[in-house]
C-alpha cells in the first residue's frame, strides 16, 4: 500500500516516558529529595501500520498496551519520541489549524460539552471554533439529533442526562464539523448493550455517508466485531498482528473447538481432546488445530454421536490469550 | 478575524448563560467577598476619624469610596487561576482543547469577559447599598470615569495575561500552588487590595509601580475616586498596556515549550 494514498501513515512509531521511581516508605521518600530516580518506560515501541481512507480499523490490546498512547500522538494531543506520524498529509504534533479541523478525538470517559447548559448551546460553541457555515452546521446537527434520536434530550442541561445519552451528544458534538478522520478510544465504555449498538450503528452510518476513516479502541468485541474488517493488536507497545479480523483467530489460536452431542452423554471424551464444557448430552472439546480431522474422524467412528460441529474458538478468548503473553526479555 | 469575533461572542454568550443559570450563587459569592473590605473600610475609617478626620488624605467617605469600588475591581480581578489550572490538567480537559483548531487562551479570555459583564450588572445593587450605608465621597472627573472604564477592563487583562503565564508552570509542576501562594502573598501587599497603596511607607509605594499588581488593582480605583491627576491616569493606561504586552509575549513564548512538555498521560 502507498503511503501517500494513506489517511494514516505510521512508520516505526516510538514513545518513552521518564517516570519518578522510588521505594515506599520515609527513608526512600527523604533519599528521593537527594537523588531522584526516574525509569523509562516504552509506551509504543516501533510500530508501523498504514489506514487507507475510508477504513474503519480496530485497535486492540490490553490496558497499558499502548493503544491511548498511539491514539494521542495521531491527534497530535502527544509528541512522539521518534519515528514519523502523518495523518491527511499532515504531521499531528505541528497541531495546525488545517489538521484538527479534520480530525476528531471522542474518549469515553471525557466530557466536552459545557456542563450546566444543554447541549444545544455547546454546538453552536462548536459552530464557531470549527467555522462551520450556517446552512451546513444546522444540516448537520440535525442530521445527528435524527440519527441518534436527540430531540428531546438536546435541551437538557448535560449534567442531567444518563451517561449513554451524554455520549451520544458527545458524538454529535465531536462530528458537526464533518472530520473526515475519527479516532474513537473506547467510545462505549460503561454503556448498556442496547446504547452500545446505537453508538456502534451511528459510527457504521457516518462512516458509510462521508467515507470517514475510524481508528477505534475497545474492549468490547462487540464493537470491534461489528465495524472493523481490519484489527491491529498491539500489546507491550509493539504491534502483534496487522490485519483481517478472521485471520486474528488462524494466526493466534492453534486450537479448534468441536462441540459433540452424544445419546450417551456421560461417556468420557477426555483420549479425544481437552474437555472443556459438559452440558447435558452436549460436550465441548478444545482440540490441536493440526489433530481436528482426525479427532473428528475418530468420534464420528467411534461414538453414537448425533450432532457434531467444528468452531474456531471465540475471538474474546484468542484474543485473552494473546494479551495474557509476557514482555519479550 | 471575523471567525474569532464569532468565537468570542459565542463564548461570551456560554458565559453569561451559565452564569446566570447560578444567579442566586453568584450573588451569595459575591455578597460573601463583600465581608473583606467593609471590615477594610470599618478599620481605616476609624482610625481617620480617631486621627482627625484623614490618613494619608483619605476621609471616612474617601475611605468608603475606596473599598466601594474595590469591590467591583476584585471582581474583575477574577480569572483562571494555576489552581484551575492543575485541574484542568489532572482531568484531562486540557487534551479536548488542545484537540480545537483554536487557541485555549480565547475560550478563557472569551469565557472571563462573558462572566465580567454578569459581574458588573450583579455588582451595581451591590454597590447601591454600600453607598447609601456608608456615603462614600467621590472627586471624580470626566476623564477619571472614561480612563476607568478604560482602566477597569485593562486591569482584568494584565491580570488575565500573568495568570495565564504562571499556570503554565503546571506543564512542568504537577504542584504549582505553592509558586501561586507566594505570588499571592506579594500581589496582597503592593497590589492595593489590603490598604491604598499612597498609605504605604515611599519604598513599598516605589516598588509597586514597578510590579504588574498596582495596575491591575489599586490604579483603576484610584481613577475613579479622583485621587489621580490626568497625567497619572494617561501613564497608569500605558502601564496597563506595558504588562498586558509582557503579560502576551510570555504566554505567546512558553506556550510552545509547554504543548510540547505537555505528556497527558492518563488524561
Amino acid at each position: 500500500m502507498s503511503s501517500t494514498a494513506s489517511a494514516i501513515h505510521v512508520s516505526n512509531l516510538r514513545k518513552t516516558y521518564r517516570v519518578p521511581e522510588r521505594e515506599p516508605g520515609l527513608k526512600a521518600a527523604l533519599r528521593s529529595l537527594l537523588r531522584r530516580k526516574h525509569r523509562e518506560i516504552k509506551a509504543v515501541d516501533g510500530i508501523s501500520f498504514d489506514v487507507q481512507p475510508g477504513e474503519v480499523v480496530g485497535f486492540l490490546g490490553p490496558n497499558g498496551a499502548g493503544k491511548t498512547t498511539t491514539l494521542k500522538m495521531l491527534s497530535g494531543l502527544l509528541y512522539p519520541t521518534d519515528g514519523e506520524v502523518r495523518v491527511l498529509g499532515h504531521v499531528p504534533s505541528r497541531r495546525e489549524k488545517a489538521f484538527l479541523r479534520q480530525i476528531t478525538l471522542v474518549m469515553g470517559n471525557r466530557n466536552q460539552l459545557v456542563w450546566d447548559l444543554p447541549a444545544l448551546d455547546s454546538f453552536e460553541l462548536n459552530r464557531a471554533v470549527y467555522n462551520i457555515p450556517h446552512a451546513s452546521f444546522v444540516r448537520a446537527r440535525d442530521d445527528f439529533i435524527d440519527l441518534l434520536e436527540l430531540k428531546d434530550l438536546v435541551r437538557k442541561p448535560v449534567r442531567n442526562l444518563s451517561l449513554g445519552e451524554r455520549m451520544k451528544m458527545e458524538f454529535a458534538g465531536a462530528l458537526l464539523h464533518r472530520p473526515q478522520v475519527l479516532f474513537l478510544d473506547e467510545p462505549t465504555i460503561g454503556l448498556d448493550v442496547t446504547m452500545q449498538r446505537r453508538l456502534r450503528n451511528f459510527v457504521a452510518e457516518y462512516n458509510r455517508r462521508t467515507g470517514a476513516t475510524v481508528l477505534l479502541t475497545s474492549h468490547y468485541m462487540a464493537d470491534v466485531e461489528a465495524l472493523c474488517k481490519r484489527v491491529l493488536v498491539i500489546h507491550h507497545g509493539q504491534l502483534l498482528y496487522d490485519g483481517a479480523l478472521s485471520g486474528l483467530v488462524e494466526r493466534f489460536s492453534a486450537f479448534k473447538t468441536i462441540g459433540v452431542t452424544l445419546e450417551d452423554g456421560s461417556a468420557d471424551l477426555s483420549a479425544f481432546g481437552e474437555v472443556m464444557q459438559r452440558d447435558g448430552g452436549r460436550v465441548t472439546l478444545r482440540v490441536p488445530k493440526a489433530d481436528t480431522s482426525r479427532v473428528t474422524a475418530q468420534l464420528l467412528s467411534r461414538l453414537p454421536v448425533d450432532d457434531l460441529t467444528v468452531e474456531d474458538p471465540p475471538i474474546e478468548d484468542v484474543i485473552e490469550r494473546v494479551f495474557a503473553q509476557e514482555k519479550p526479555q | 478575524m471575523r471567525t474569532l469575533v464569532d468565537l468570542y461572542r459565542g463564548t461570551m454568550r456560554i458565559a453569561v448563560i451559565e452564569q446566570f443559570q447560578y444567579r442566586v450563587a453568584n450573588y451569595f459569592y459575591m455578597i460573601g467577598m463583600i465581608a473583606e473590605p467593609v471590615i477594610y473600610l470599618v478599620v481605616w475609617s476609624t482610625v481617620a476619624r480617631a486621627q482627625g478626620g484623614s490618613v494619608g488624605g483619605y476621609t471616612p467617605g474617601a475611605f468608603a469610596a475606596y473599598y466601594i469600588v474595590w469591590t467591583l475591581v476584585r471582581n474583575m480581578n477574577i480569572v483562571l487561576t494555576p489552581y484551575a489550572w492543575e485541574r484542568r490538567i489532572q482531568r484531562g480537559q486540557l487534551s479536548g482543547e488542545l484537540m480545537r483548531p483554536v487557541h485555549p487562551l480565547h475560550f478563557d479570555l472569551a469565557f472571563f469577559m462573558g462572566w465580567k459583564v454578569v459581574a458588573i450588572a450583579l455588582w451595581l445593587p451591590i454597590a447601591a447599598i454600600l453607598i447609601a450605608a456608608f456615603q462614600p465621597t467621590f472627586s471624580t472627573t470626566p476623564l477619571g470615569v472614561a480612563g476607568f472604564a478604560v482602566a477597569l477592563w485593562g486591569g482584568f487583562l494584565v491580570r488575565f495575561f500573568l495568570m495565564w503565564a504562571l499556570g503554565m508552570l503546571t506543564f512542568w509542576t504537577t504542584r504549582v500552588s505553592a509558586v501561586f501562594e507566594l505570588y499571592f502573598t506579594v500581589e496582597l501587599l503592593f497590589s492595593g487590595r489590603l490598604v491604598p497603596l499612597s498609605l504605604m511607607p515611599e519604598w513599598a509605594q516605589q516598588v509597586a509601580g514597578v510590579l504588574p499588581f498596582k495596575w491591575a488593582f489599586g490604579y483603576p480605583i484610584e481613577t475613579l475616586i479622583g485621587q489621580l491627576t490626568p497625567e497619572q491616569i494617561l501613564t497608569g493606561l500605558a502601564m496597563q498596556a506595558f504588562w498586558i504586552l509582557v503579560g502576551i509575549v510570555i504566554v505567546g513564548g512558553v506556550w510552545r515549550a509547554a504543548v510540547r512538555r505537555f505528556s497527558a498521560v492518563g488524561n
